[in-house]
């Protein structure tokens, strides 16, 4: 490799300390012996458990609706494409309020959906489905971009071999591309887990702060961050500590993906 | 089950016409770029031709039908393809590749497995059946390939440079794996190598720029070329003229430049057309003052791998080795002679 130059590195360093102070500034404020009394405290425990299960069961979501989802538009060509990416893909750089905002109005008591899943007798609005919905809605992209890019990559040949041994389409699609892009998917599902982890806004607009219900980690740290601070931090950090896990976790298989 | 085809891909400049009799295989002979490949890609499916016709048995593959083509789709044509990189699923283990073909048509996991191995017995792989197509090399993964391909049961067989890059150790092995499971089959294979041909071959289409210029029983296409193309392939001298007739066994060819070359031809009518194709072994090059030795120009020196040089003029080359070359110093644009030996056989071009 070539050497870098000097100023390049300053300023690497520069954002690299940019990038850390922060998880410093949550070290610094935490309260190291008390943290596994304040962590075992109902509230806090209630809230990351719902939050891993809420954040699992947006991951599910995801794989079942994205991954299909991503072929379809990976199928698609010229301006139909770009356009439906384009919407597709909103959600990514949304502004999370904005998300939730659109969910109540969608499925919400009275929104679009939201009569009819009512008389069904499937409430949703502030209901722990509503979590997991908000969630889904936020990280979907992740998994569309991933099964995207992955089939773009893919020239179709293997697929077509497949055809001729006598595979119909159901078979190919799950017998030879969908294991070909596995990793893709995997890192799609990672990083859909980590978005549905760390969701706050879409979650407080659409589903409120119920504790147990709704009220997932996120939501107990912004609650908490003024009445018990050390609390939040402590809670912070464990989230600090999964994210960082999570994409170690997504960066494994991308060296298998190299090699 | 014949195969018939007109092959049109208007795209690649490809329009080739092929027959293959059942239970026989047919070279497809061409060098890189002459549309083997498409050929073959437009009989599995793979590539989507915009005219002709193929049928194998009673089916259709593709025909044109008025404006649009009538396709059958890949996966209903009973041909199977093994293509040059042996396009293996790099996520199933060889056993597993190879018991897909049952699997796809609905046989249970254990039954396709154990068709899978009996294949991988056939076709002396079956030590390999844990393993992943990434740590395979080339021969092992082609062998495999040609198992998945009979494990398809197909109706036809297309078999894309099966050689190709291949170390020679590998190149014998395939060899003598294909001579024994291609026997009764229906096979297209494409080659640019001539040997491949006589080899595993009954019979011989040669391609050039996509079109087909010589299609016959291999043997008696490669010892009587009609093309300077098809000798070339068959690495064949290769001299036409017309038969100047002297007894009814024995004659002359009068090349272009009006030089006549002695041959043997019975049968061959004055006048008509005839050639000869030499092995470049009889062409020996000889000082240019030798009486009755064939006059030429040196067109260009190509030293070969082999440490001959082959001299190239207008109307014959020669291989011709070190000694000779500092003997008689070939040089391009110079005058040059050969000298055949022995008496070539012609053969007439009108028939």
């Amino acid at each position: 490799m070539t050497r870098l130059p000097r100023w390049l590195i300053a300023v690497a360093i520069v954002a690299a300390a940019f990038a850390v102070l922060p998880l410093f500034g949550l070290a610094s404020r935490a309260n190291w012996s008390e943290m596994p009394s304040q962590l075992a405290s109902a509230d806090a425990r209630t809230a990351l458990w719902l939050s891993m299960r809420t954040a699992t069961a947006s991951t599910v979501l995801c794989l079942v609706l994205g991954v299909p989802l991503g072929f379809a538009v990976a199928a698609l060509r010229g301006a139909t494409r770009a356009v439906l990416r384009a919407v597709l893909l909103a959600p990514l750089v949304l502004p999370p309020v904005v998300s939730g905002l659109g969910l109540l109005y969608a499925f919400g008591r009275r929104g679009l959906l939201g009569e009819t899943l009512e008389a069904a007798g499937i409430p949703v609005a502030f209901t722990t489905a509503a979590v997991v919905l908000a969630q889904a809605f936020v990280a979907m992209p992740f998994m569309v971009i991933s099964v995207e890019a992955a089939l773009a990559a893919r020239d179709g040949r293997l697929e077509a071999i497949a055809a001729t041994l006598g595979a119909g389409r159901s078979r190919i699609f799950a017998a030879v591309t969908l294991p070909g892009i596995g990793i893709a998917v995997a890192m799609g599902a990672v990083l859909a887990f980590a978005r549905s982890l760390g969701e706050f806004g879409a979650t407080l607009t659409f589903a409120g702060s119920l504790e147990g219900v709704t009220r997932t980690a996120p939501l107990q740290i912004y609650l908490a961050r003024e009445s018990d601070p050390q609390a939040a931090v402590a809670l912070g950090l464990v989230l600090v500590a999964l994210a960082i896990v999570i994409v170690a976790a997504a960066a494994r298989p991308g060296r298998r993906v190299v090699q | 089950m014949n195969l018939n085809a007109i092959v049109g891909v208007s795209a690649r400049g490809v329009n080739a016409t092929l027959h293959v009799p059942g239970g026989q295989t047919l070279a497809l002979l061409g060098p890189n770029g002459s549309g083997k490949t498409t050929v073959i890609e437009a009989l599995a499916g793979l590539t989507s031709p915009d005219s002709g016709r193929a049928t194998l048995g009673d089916a259709i593959l593709f025909a044109r039908d008025g404006e649009r083509m009538q396709v059958t789709e890949p996966r209903r044509r009973g041909v199977a393809l093994v293509t040059q990189d042996a396009s293996l699923f790099p996520h199933l283990s060889v056993l597993d590749n190879v018991a897909f073909p049952a699997r796809a048509r609905g046989a249970s996991k254990s039954r396709s497995r154990a068709v899978a191995h009996d294949w991988l017995v056939r076709a002396g792989a079956e030590d390999l059946s844990a393993r992943r197509p990434r740590s395979l090399s080339g021969g092992e993964a082609r062998k495999v390939a040609v198992a998945r391909a009979l494990a398809s049961e197909p109706r036809l067989i297309l078999l894309d440079e099966p050689f190709a890059s291949l170390d020679v150790d590998a190149a014998v092995a395939l060899r003598s794996l294909l001579r024994e499971v291609l026997v009764g089959r229906t096979v297209v294979l494409s080659t640019h190598d001539g040997l491949d041909a006589i080899d595993l071959a009954t019979s011989v289409a040669v391609l050039d720029r996509g079109e087909v210029v010589e299609h016959g029983p291999t043997a008696a296409t490669f010892e009587r070329p009609r093309t300077a193309f098809t000798a070339a392939m068959a690495g064949l001298v290769w001299v036409s003229g017309v038969w100047a007739k002297v007894t009814q066994n024995d004659g002359a060819l009068v090349v272009a430049d009006g030089q006549r070359l002695e041959a043997s031809g019975p049968g061959i009518g004055a006048g008509l057309r005839a050639a000869v194709a030499l092995d470049p072994r009889c062409v020996k090059l000889v000082p240019a003052e030798t009486a009755s030795a064939i006059r030429d120009t040196v067109r260009a020196l190509e030293p070969r791998g082999d440490g001959t040089l082959r001299v190239r003029g207008s109307v014959l080359w020669a291989d011709v080795s070190i000694a000779e070359v500092a003997r008689l110093l070939p040089q391009v644009g110079a005058p040059v002679s050969f000298w055949i030996a022995p008496k070539p056989n012609a053969f007439g071009l009108n028939d």
